[in-house]
């Protein structure tokens, strides 16, 4: 897992839960930090524009997207699996 | 407290070009949801929509008019002008000061606004055509309508998101009732079925890329449509004394707000305003046989709908027939309301129940008949309209069978 990535996606989960990012733990759910499905839908628009990525995202029905977020460290890996997908280096 | 009938209709939408077209695809269980045919559809993530085929507004309207007229306002028109020609009525002298129109629209003239925005800031344009301001606002359509019709009494463009027709109908309902007015036209309009309208929706990813399939656990999204229908309400005496045809008779409304969540729709909020409209209407829960569902086809909103709607009518909700007619037309956001005023009114008068299409799996969250994919054919004499918008607005009218 690349730091950068990693503190990134932190920081955009941070700002949405309203907490200092060092507050934000790998294996915390979104519902541990508050976030709600609009704010989940929020920060998924951040990602896409700090990565230049497309998530595919449909909030009618979370559990069968191929975007895992049940967890952090969950959100993590599958941001960097859209990012290696999608600009392949 | 007088009564209130309708006594014409009228339409435009993706199903059908008028009230007759309409009712034979809804009776066919037709889907008029297909691909967009928009500029810069290829960057859009969702490219379908419930859009109105092969129209041509210079068939139908002049120049000067077409200046003027966004899409939405044509379609209102268009609509109108189908209602006026069955209704058969002429506004002067002090019926036109005792009648008006109330419509509803979500965004007005989105296609206007759209247009000169990209006008201006994608071509960089630094002129656009004077009459931009009195095409895109959202009373152009009410406004057009009073002038065409000689209406001068209350004209006027409600706004509550996916409720607009609804409580757009309900004031009009409402005026006639309490002896303000004698006539009203009334229902509503939305072309949002442009580039930007359709893009801000994909924003908030509750779209679906396939198709709309209300109450069916495979459900995974709404369906945007666009288009128009337009009523006649009138006072019951007024009618009879004219031997009008009545399609239906227009018996209580109800609106509530949540006060809770901007775009989460509430089990009280909405079971709240079922219970008002029923009230208002003196009707009894097991005298109603048919719900017009808001059933957008969202996870949200088909398992709270169907849960107020189990809370209201106890046991008599196994009993009754609730559908969503969106799965056909799609979602008019603002227009909804009217256009699904449409099968209401088929439902009293001609005893058919339009279908909920695409059902393919039951959810055991909406566990009710929803009258899945065919078209039934029922005696019923009364039915409910169900609007639950964005904002948590709630409007939901109530309806019987003609005097």
């Amino acid at each position: 897992m690349t730091e950068a990535v990693k503190d990134r996606i932190i920081a955009i989960i941070a700002e949405q839960a309203v907490l200092e990012p060092a507050d934000v733990k790998m294996d915390a759910t979104l519902e541990d930090l508050g976030i709600d499905s609009l704010g989940l839908v929020e920060s998924i628009f951040a990602i896409e524009e700090a990565f230049d990525i497309q998530v595919p995202f449909n909030a009618n029905e979370p559990d069968q997207s191929d975007f895992d977020i049940s967890s952090v460290a969950a959100i993590v890996a599958a941001v960097e699996a859209l990012v290696a997908e999608q600009h392949p280096a | 407290m007088r009564r209130v009938v309708i006594t014409a209709h009228g339409t435009i939408n993706a199903l059908g070009a008028d009230v007759p077209s309409t009712l034979e695809a809804m009776r066919e269980g037709r889907c008029g949801i297909g691909p967009l045919d928009l500029r810069d559809v290829d960057r859009l993530s969702v490219k379908i929509g419930g859009q109105v085929r092969n129209y041509d507004p210079e068939a139908l309207f002049n120049r000067q008019q077409i200046t003027l007229y966004d899409r939405f306002t044509q379609f209102t028109l268009i609509a109108a002008r189908e209602a006026m020609a069955q209704a058969g009525l002429s506004f002067s002298g002090e019926l036109a000061t005792r009648s008006g129109v109330v419509l509803g629209t979500a965004g007005g003239g989105v296609n206007t606004w759209d247009e000169n925005y990209r006008s201006v800031y994608e071509e960089g344009k630094n002129r656009v055509h004077p009459f931009v301001v009195p095409k895109l606002m959202n009373n152009a359509a009410a406004s057009h309508v009073s002038m065409e019709y000689n209406l001068k009494g209350p004209a006027f463009t409600v706004a509550t998101a996916c409720a607009s027709s609804n409580h757009a109908m309900g004031l009009a309902f409402q005026m006639i009732r309490s002896g303000a007015c004698d006539v009203m036209l009334t229902g509503g309009s939305e072309a949002m079925l442009s580039f930007g309208g359709v893009k801000a929706w994909e924003g908030l990813r509750v779209m679906s890329k396939d198709a709309c399939r209300p109450f069916s656990a495979n459900r995974n999204g709404m369906v945007q449509g666009e288009g128009a229908a337009v009523f006649v309400f009138e006072d019951y005496d007024h009618a009879r004394r004219r031997g009008a045809e009545i399609l239906a008779e227009v018996s209580g409304f109800a609106m509530a707000s949540d006060a809770a969540d901007i775009v989460m729709p509430s089990k009280q909020g909405a079971a709240r305003t079922i219970s008002g409209a029923l009230k208002d209407a003196g009707m009894a829960r097991d005298e109603v046989g048919y719900i017009n569902a808001h059933g957008t086809g969202t996870a949200a909103n088909d398992k709270v709908e169907c849960a107020a709607v189990a809370d209201v009518f106890g046991t008599h909700a196994d009993k009754l027939m609730i559908s969503s007619t969106k799965s056909m037309h799609g979602h008019l956001i603002g227009g909804t309301g009217a256009v699904e005023m449409l099968a209401c009114i088929m439902a009293l008068k001609d005893g058919v129940i339009a279908p909920t299409i695409g059902y393919e799996e039951p959810d055991p969250e909406c566990a009710l008949d929803v009258v899945p994919n065919e078209a039934r054919e029922a005696q019923v004499t009364a039915v409910l309209s169900n609007a639950f918008a964005f904002g948590g607005l709630n409007a939901v009218l109530a309806l019987r069978k003609a005097p």
